[in-house]
């Protein structure tokens, strides 16, 4: 027991910090981003090399979920054809909020290079994005950045407030 | 080869000519020549009509009336052993036949042979379905509706295979435009939100190379990030990259690289 004995006085002070009610909330969220699986295409397989351990998603918290209810973040990774869109708008209604879209390479942003009658022209026809990330595909360090940025963005709003849903329309 | 023209006057022309693309014409022999080939032919026309046949890079082609099409198809698999269809589809010359060209592909494993059957139909025309004979012509003939709105009569299961069953058109229709109708430009916004919405969404960005420097709903600049709508026009401000608030954060300590040690020894 004596060995253990912690002297506060000395190393690092009194276990007390003082601190917001949103600093720790922000803190909470933004460490633990849970995203939802969503893999449309190829951008699909640099998200889930992304997750898996060379780059390792899970040191940010960035833990991958296939339920929609356990989720707060969307990557969309990849291309949405207009017979998804409906299922996408269904997906993400069912998120809790407070929720985040990630629109991930240059068909989720634009279309991309699917200039044709099956692909929706770039997600934010059909859900509000927080962040668009260039690429075709992203490399998985875009995707971490653009996770990190999120968080950032994250750590800014004001968590006690009640959210104001984002909407498109 | 093709036939020597002059070249000399090709920068004045850089539009497209022939120079650049001729449509392949592939030569087409007698079915005489093939003694297999020549034998199933005869069996064929000893039942039904043979509009034209011939041998074209070591296929037979036959065409033959589009009523026949179940019954031909059931002689070739039961009879003359070509006991696989590879594939069938469907071909647009509705603008300069007012037809649709069906085909089926098929093969025989014992005489190692490729025999496609061809048939026209008209635009309002349904065809036959085979998918008695063989099931890969299940989903085929499903495509060639979707795709094409080719009706195929006795299918287990008529439905759209690709294209949403709310969808209107027929995609790989020639008249189809590739960026969509009206209907498809407008489709998701339609299904989800309702006709409505239309106004508040705007239409598609058809033009890849879009670029507004200026616009922040929907991109910014790597280093200069900027919150959604603000407006740049007098210059965005310089964000560096990094990965933390310069004022740190809560509970997170910052990696301060003048305070690291490196470790020379490597067994410490
Ligand atoms: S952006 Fe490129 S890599 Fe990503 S889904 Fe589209 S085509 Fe594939």
């Amino acid at each position: 027991m004596a060995q253990h004995q912690v002297n506060y006085l000395k190393d690092g002070g009194l276990p007390v910090a003082l601190t917001t009610i949103d600093k720790v909330v922000n803190w909470g969220r933004s460490n633990s981003i849970w995203a939802l699986t969503y893999g449309l295409a190829c951008c699909g397989i640099e998200m889930m090399a992304s997750g898996a351990s060379r780059y390792d998603f899970d040191r940010f918290g960035t833990i991958f979920r296939a339920s929609p209810r356990q989720a707060e973040l969307m990557v969309v990774a990849g291309t949405l054809t207009k017979k998804h869109a409906e299922f996408i708008r269904r997906l993400y209604d069912q998120m809790t909020e407070p929720k985040w879209v990630i629109s991930m390479g240059s068909c989720a942003n634009t279309g991309g290079m699917f200039n044709t009658y099956a692909t929706v022209q770039g997600v934010d026809r059909v859900i509000p994005v927080d962040l668009y990330l260039p690429g075709c595909a992203p490399r998985p360090e875009t995707l971490q950045y653009a996770v990190l940025l999120l968080q950032q963005k994250i750590r800014k709003e004001s968590a006690s407030r009640a959210q104001k849903p984002k909407r498109l329309m | 080869m093709r036939a020597y023209t002059p070249k000399d006057d090709v920068q004045k022309k850089p539009y497209y000519t022939d120079r650049y693309w001729v449509a392949p014409q592939v030569a087409k022999s007698d079915v005489s020549e093939d003694a297999v080939f020549a034998a199933d032919l005869e069996a064929i026309k000893a039942k039904f009509d043979v509009l034209d046949a011939y041998i074209q890079v070591g296929q037979m082609v036959v065409v033959i009336n589009a009523v026949d099409n179940f019954s031909v198809i059931e002689m070739m698999k039961n009879v003359l052993a070509y006991n696989q269809l590879s594939e069938m589809s469907a071909i647009d010359w509705l603008a300069s036949e007012g037809k649709f060209e069906i085909f089926y592909q098929m093969l025989s494993m014992s005489k190692r042979k490729r025999v496609r059957i061809k048939c026209k139909i008209g635009e309002k025309e349904s065809i036959q379905s085979v998918e008695k004979l063989f099931r890969s012509a299940d989903w085929s003939e499903r495509e060639m509706y979707d795709m094409f709105g080719v009706v195929v009569n006795n299918h287990p299961f008529m439905k759209r295979i690709l294209m949403p069953d709310d969808w209107e058109g027929f995609p790989l229709r020639k008249t189809y435009p590739l960026q969509g109708d009206e209907f498809a430009q407008w489709y998701e916004v339609d299904k989800i939100f309702g006709k409505e919405a239309r106004e508040i969404i705007g239409p598609e960005n058809r033009d890849p190379a879009r670029i507004d420097r200026y616009d922040t709903e929907r991109f910014a600049r790597l280093g200069h990030e900027v919150p959604h709508g603000t407006d740049i026009s007098q210059g965005e401000p310089d964000t560096p990259l990094c990965y933390q608030e310069n004022d740190g954060v809560f509970m997170i300590e910052k990696f301060d690289a003048e305070k690291s040690v490196v470790i020379s020894d490597r067994h410490r």
